[in-house]
């Protein structure tokens, strides 16, 4: 299982890089390459040029600059990892790291790579969307920022045009408040999930919900923003009783099957990981609330 | 014509620069141009972790990575672990617990551990299982795995 | 001579080159103008070959040749790959030819092979190979292949039958008919491929003066190769030597002769330089022999008091496209489903059905744990209707030690009746749950229950054959230099053979374990051989390296007599010496010894002894000897999702008298960890034209380090009288009893929801739909 022949690039800057994908045909990004190299490797993919882009590093870059953080498509899934002050100022997005592979592809795996390769089930997908990121795009003709919503195009498939390349991504920080969870059926550890659930509950002074963000993935190609299931939980108070009303709801999307998966199945873990997803938020919030 | 680079790498302290096709993987660059043949092919699409290196001290997938791409980089593998005759601590304690049985996942489990206990100097069981989780194992069931690397860890925090 | 070494934990003289990384694996070998193979394997279930153009491959700089069927050797073409196990219930014995002549029959059986100057380039040209297919319908289902009206597997076949055939004792209408109960389990059974980490491979060379092969091969036995390749090329004893070097997994399907191996030999000679074929893991999921799916249609009759009156049943076995080891797996799987059970009447028709897919073979456990599953499906069957505890119901219908050699009634794959030659499986049973604190779970269960927890316990008996003859081979020789050499035909593949037959030969020397070589696998050091696999090597090698050790030893001490002038009985071995007991000062080395026995130019050999200070053995044994073993699994489901996890698991086995207590637990909890799989994980998925769909790690799940139970070892020691050390098996135990005791202790954890299992493997996802409503949990 050996890669084809292929012409190697290794920019060292953005404009080099976008130069390259608006000139060369049949041409593929590299970054971690936990992704792209076994679909290499079996020759599933097979590029005339590679475009290396882990020497550019300007696109490795985490900043906080107030409500947001601002990562670069290069950092790799072990600094959000190791960051002590995403540990302090958005633990959701540790507790999805800890879903991710295994230390050995978090090592070179980054949040570019899982963002562009979009699969449906992916950790950093499911945060994106449940926070509502902005992705932004670099090309010759300029830059572009896609909301997550319009980034996720097709099974697989980004909106970034072929000359585009994805240099970082901003997300909106949770409200320190609001209690979160991550939750996700996966058979083994570390395997991609089959269906993931993160949950943000804000709560008012009380105790009733008053914010609810949802992001359900697995079920179809992106993850899904439940907004009638977020908007009824509004005004809600936390409970056995809604989150089940809310889990039942989110049994009702379409879910995709494949030859090892029914959607049946799909529908029913949405159904429980949106209640335990809820529940833990609600926990948290709780604690936050009191502690 | 086959597209190539020169490259300079660094593997267990030694300095090697070779001309490289582009498409050759780091593994295959270790095994077949370096003839350090400790690190194997088990799978070539990441999973298995037969062929573990350390890049830079970072647990990694050589079969996932182009040689290219480790162009002034620091390797280890698992030829760098003993002192000429003398097993390491890690190594000692996966013969003292009968760690190993084919051998030929071995390598990449060294090479785990190897950057694991030097993070987590005393892990509990089911740490060293999660840690390990990105290594397969058909032979031993990963229980004898698991002892040596709880073994290695007291042996070497007490100065092994 | 006391036991220095023998039944002692000694740290392996395998593991300081393995944790060095400087193990010699097949594809460590590197030979001087070596090529490289990839082959061009058939897209297709089931096709004609019309064509195939080569041009553009061949165009590729650094590509040598490309051979078809057409361009093989007379003596190859002419024949399919040898059936090593024949047997006249295999009607229809297909067997695939070296390349695909005009038919391939499975997806991934080889088309061509490519030779070029690396193994990308190989691939390269593979990918240029072109070839014309007329697609055929092909068969995935081997209930299916079994209609009149399907497709057949082999184009102008009369049936997709490759054999049937009876296993019984006594009269089981008689015993049906009259009894209390009568219940029938219809199960399903699916077990994987073996998953070694270091995937198949060969190394062929030529020597064309001497018009002689060399093949190093990542097998299990480097006879069964050779035979098979003197056989394919038509060539004499001293023209093909087999050397397998460090072996990183077998499992079984390593044991098989495969057609690469040929091709990469056909293309060494026609080129003569050396060709390796490495297999990658792609072709190692098409092309590896595996062990996949088996329907089982069972009845079980008991009286009133839960006693066997009889078991009958049918089995439909897939064997795949060919019968490469005839029809030993479905042998073995019905003979295997008695275990330690006094069952008087036995009714099982076998038929094994052939599909579109690789070929089956034994994958550890070798069809055993299959019959595990079934027969003790049918006892938690008998408990459950009867209201009984399951423990009890085994503990009513054991064989007793006391009936000790005890007639099965049926036989075995080697033609021998199969007789428990020895074992207790009551006390093996006690153990294993008093180990498992078995009485207090029902408590444990009630607890869990308060809080929504599901825990579920599970029992399993199991008795394996071991020790399958028909010998293995062992050479001790004391050379020249004084040193101590075992030369053997087993083949191991992670099994400790280097260190345990040391073990046996340093006893008989009074020397450690270090002054013993052990040179395995290699057909150039030992003429006669079978090979590492079925649980074997212990008995069989383990018995000629005692054997031989005996006779070399005692030789030395003759000679010694007559070297120094004394009685022999005065005389003991030990540190590389022969020595006066009463005076060990007084002694003569090895070395002195080993160069005495080789005679002088000139002189005549003295005492009349043959000269040498070497003995072969070949130990056969009379039969199969039985290890046994009893597993309790306990589980937690998580009836929401249908995830299974472990809270326990404990494995009491008993192998007999064991050589090295290290090594037969590591075979254990391996066993363990691979019956693990084959319970919740691993499933090769086809589609409807039986393509394969599971063809990587990320579809395929093997257990990782976080899946498998911790498992708690209890040891048994029946010594078998069939074998001057008492030896038994150990390889297989642990696989064998361990996925029925999974499924069980599943269903044990789902009885509140009146789920009962007829599967295996099971998922979570299954799980949930055998739940219904009661999956909903807490989200009701």
């Amino acid at each position: 299982m050996k890669p084809a022949p292929f012409t190697y690039h290794d920019p060292r800057t953005v404009s080099e890089a976008v130069g390259m994908l608006a000139s060369l045909d049949n041409a593929r990004v590299l970054a971690g390459g936990q992704s792209l190299m076994p679909m290499m490797n079996f020759r599933y993919v097979m590029p005339d040029h590679l475009i290396d882009i882990n020497k550019i590093g300007e696109l490795a870059y985490l900043r906080f600059e107030g409500a947001a953080l601002h990562i670069g498509a290069m950092t790799r899934q072990r600094e959000l990892e190791f960051s002590a002050e995403i540990g302090t100022r958005c633990p959701l997005l540790h507790e999805a790291l800890a879903h991710i592979g295994h230390r050995q592809t978090r090592n070179r795996g980054t949040i570019g790579g899982s963002l562009c390769h979009l699969d449906p089930s992916a950790e950093l997908v499911n945060v994106t969307a449940l926070l509502g990121g902005t992705l932004h795009a670099a090309s010759q003709r300029g830059t572009r920022d896609i909301a997550f919503a319009e980034f996720a195009a097709a099974y697989m498939t980004t909106s970034l045009a072929p000359d585009e390349l994805l240099a970082g991504v901003t997300l909106p920080l949770p409200d320190r408040r609001h209690g979160y969870a991550f939750v996700e059926f996966a058979r083994r550890h570390g395997d991609f999930a089959i269906v993931a659930c993160s949950a943000l509950l804000g709560l008012d002074r009380n105790g009733d919900i008053k914010e609810a963000a949802l992001a359900i993935s697995g079920l179809g190609h992106a993850p899904v923003r439940p907004a009638l299931i977020e908007r009824a939980l509004v005004g809600q108070k936390p409970g056995g009783a809604e989150f089940k009303a809310a889990a039942a709801e989110a049994a009702k999307f379409e879910a995709t099957a494949d030859a090892y998966v029914t959607s049946v199945y799909r529908q029913h873990l949405a159904r429980v990981l949106t209640f335990r997803a809820l529940e833990q938020a609600a926990r948290r919030a709780a604690e936050q609330a009191h502690g | 014509m086959a597209d190539t680079r020169t490259i300079t790498v660094t593997v267990n302290g030694k300095v090697y620069q070779r001309e490289v096709e582009t498409r050759l993987t780091l593994v295959d660059f270790l095994r077949h141009e370096l003839e350090l043949t400790g690190t194997h092919v088990g799978c070539e699409h990441g999973v298995c972790g037969a062929c573990t290196v350390l890049i830079g001290g970072a647990s990694t997938r050589a079969c996932l990575m182009l040689a290219v791409q480790c162009d002034g980089e620091s390797i280890s593998t698992v030829e760098g672990l003993a002192t000429g005759e003398q097993l390491n601590p890690l190594q000692q304690a996966f013969q003292d617990n009968h760690g190993l049985q084919c051998g030929f996942c071995t390598p990449g489990m060294l090479m785990t551990l190897t950057e694991f206990l030097r993070e987590h100097p005393a892990p509990t069981e089911i740490e060293v299982r999660k840690a390990l989780s990105g290594n397969l194992c058909r032979c031993t069931g990963y229980q004898s795995i698991v002892a040596a690397a709880l073994d290695a860890a007291q042996r070497i925090r007490e100065g092994a | 001579m006391a036991e220095k070494s023998f039944g002692k934990p000694l740290k392996r003289k395998e593991d300081p080159a393995f944790l060095r990384g400087s193990g010699q694996y097949v594809d460590d070998i590197k030979l001087a103008g070596m090529l490289h193979a990839a082959f061009v394997r058939s897209p297709h279930a089931h096709a004609k070959i019309v064509r195939i153009d080569k041009t553009a491959a061949l165009a590729l700089p650094g590509v040598h040749a490309v051979f078809g069927f057409a361009d093989l050797p007379d003596s190859v073409r002419g024949q399919t790959l040898p059936l090593l196990m024949p047997h006249p219930a295999i009607k229809q014995p297909f067997m695939p030819y070296a390349l695909a002549k005009h038919e391939t029959c499975y997806v991934g059986e080889p088309v061509a092979c490519v030779i070029a100057d690396s193994r990308y380039l190989a691939e390269d040209a593979a990918q240029l190979v072109e070839v014309d297919y007329e697609p055929l319908p092909a068969v995935g289902d081997c209930r299916a292949a079994l209609d009149q009206d399907s497709p057949l597997v082999h184009a102008g076949s009369e049936s997709n039958v490759a054999a049937r055939f009876p296993v019984k004792v006594g009269d089981t209408d008689r015993a049906f008919s009259g009894a209390a109960h009568v219940f029938r389990e219809k199960t399903y059974q699916h077990r994987g491929g073996p998953f070694f980490i270091e995937c198949r491979g060969a190394v062929a060379s030529y020597d064309s003066p001497g018009d002689s092969f060399t093949l190093y091969a990542s097998s299990q036995g480097s006879h069964r190769l050779k035979r098979c390749m003197l056989d394919m090329f038509d060539l004499g004893d001293h023209q093909v030597r087999v050397k397998t070097p460090d072996v990183g997994g077998g499992f079984g399907p390593k044991g098989s002769f495969y057609p690469e191996y040929v091709d990469v030999a056909v293309a060494a000679q026609a080129l003569n330089r050396p060709v390796k074929w490495i297999e990658d893991r792609r072709e190692n999921f098409l092309a590896t022999h595996q062990e996949r799916d088996q329907y089982w249609d069972m009845e079980i009759a008991v009286d009133r008091d839960a006693k066997i009156l009889g078991v009958r049943g049918q089995l439909i076995h897939e064997t795949g496209a060919y019968v490469p080891q005839g029809i030993v797996l479905p042998w073995i799987t019905a003979t295997t489903v008695p275990g330690p059970y006094v069952i008087p009447n036995f009714k099982l028709d076998v038929v094994a059905v052939f599909t579109n897919k690789i070929q089956t073979t034994p994958v550890r456990g070798a069809g055993r744990p299959e019959a595990v599953v079934t027969m003790e499906r049918l006892m938690d069957r008998v408990a459950r209707e009867l209201k009984l505890d399951p423990a009890e119901v085994r503990r009513r219908n054991f064989v007793r030690p006391e009936q000790m050699p005890y007639k099965v009634g049926i036989i075995f794959r080697d033609g021998r009746p199969v007789t428990y030659d020895s074992g207790d499986y009551p006390a093996c049973q006690a153990a294993a749950l008093e180990a498992s604190d078995y009485e207090a779970f029902p408590s444990r269960q009630a607890e869990a229950r308060r809080h929504g927890r599901y825990l579920g316990i599970g029992i399993s008996n199991s008795v394996e054959a071991t020790g399958l003859g028909p010998y293995e081979s062992a050479t001790v020789r004391v050379s020249t230099s004084g040193k101590i050499v075992v030369y053997t035909g087993a083949t191991p593949q992670g099994q400790s053979h280097k260190t345990t037959l040391a073990q046996i030969a340093a006893d008989q020397f009074g020397v450690d374990i270090k002054d013993v070589a052990v040179v395995t696998g290699d057909t150039a050091t030992i003429s006669l051989g079978i090979g590492t696999f079925a649980a074997r090597t212990a008995v069989n090698a383990g018995s000629s390296v005692h054997v031989a050790a005996i006779e070399v030893a005692a030789k030395a001490k003759k000679i010694a007599a007559g070297m120094m002038e004394c009685l022999e009985e005065d005389l003991e071995l030990a540190e590389g010496y022969v020595r006066l007991k009463s005076a060990p000062d007084v002694r003569k080395s090895l070395r002195e010894i080993a160069v005495k026995s080789i005679g002088m130019l000139g002189f005549s050999m003295v005492g009349g002894f043959p000269p040498g200070l070497e003995h072969t053995a070949c130990f056969t044994p009379s039969q199969s000897v039985y290890s046994n073993g009893t597993h309790v699994a306990e589980v937690e489901v998580d009836i929401e999702t249908g995830a299974v996890s472990f809270a326990r698991y404990t494995a009491a086995h008993d192998c007999g008298r064991v050589i090295n207590p290290m090594v037969v637990d590591g075979q254990v909890v391996g066993g363990v960890a691979h019956g693990v799989g084959n319970a919740l994980y691993e499933r090769m998925v086809y589609d409807e034209n039986a393509q394969p769909v599971s063809t990587n790690f990320g579809e395929y799940l093997l257990p990782l380090a976080t899946d498998v139970p911790h498992v708690d070892l209890v040891h048994l020691e029946t010594p078998s009288p069939l074998n001057p050390l008492g030896l038994k098996g150990a390889g297989e135990g642990g696989t064998i009893g361990s996925i029925a005791a999974i499924v069980s202790a599943v269903e044990n954890a789902l009885a509140p929801f009146g789920v009962t299992l007829a599967e295996a493997p099971i998922s979570p996802q299954r799980i949930v739909e055998l739940l219904g409503e009661h999956a909903l949990g807490r989200t009701q």
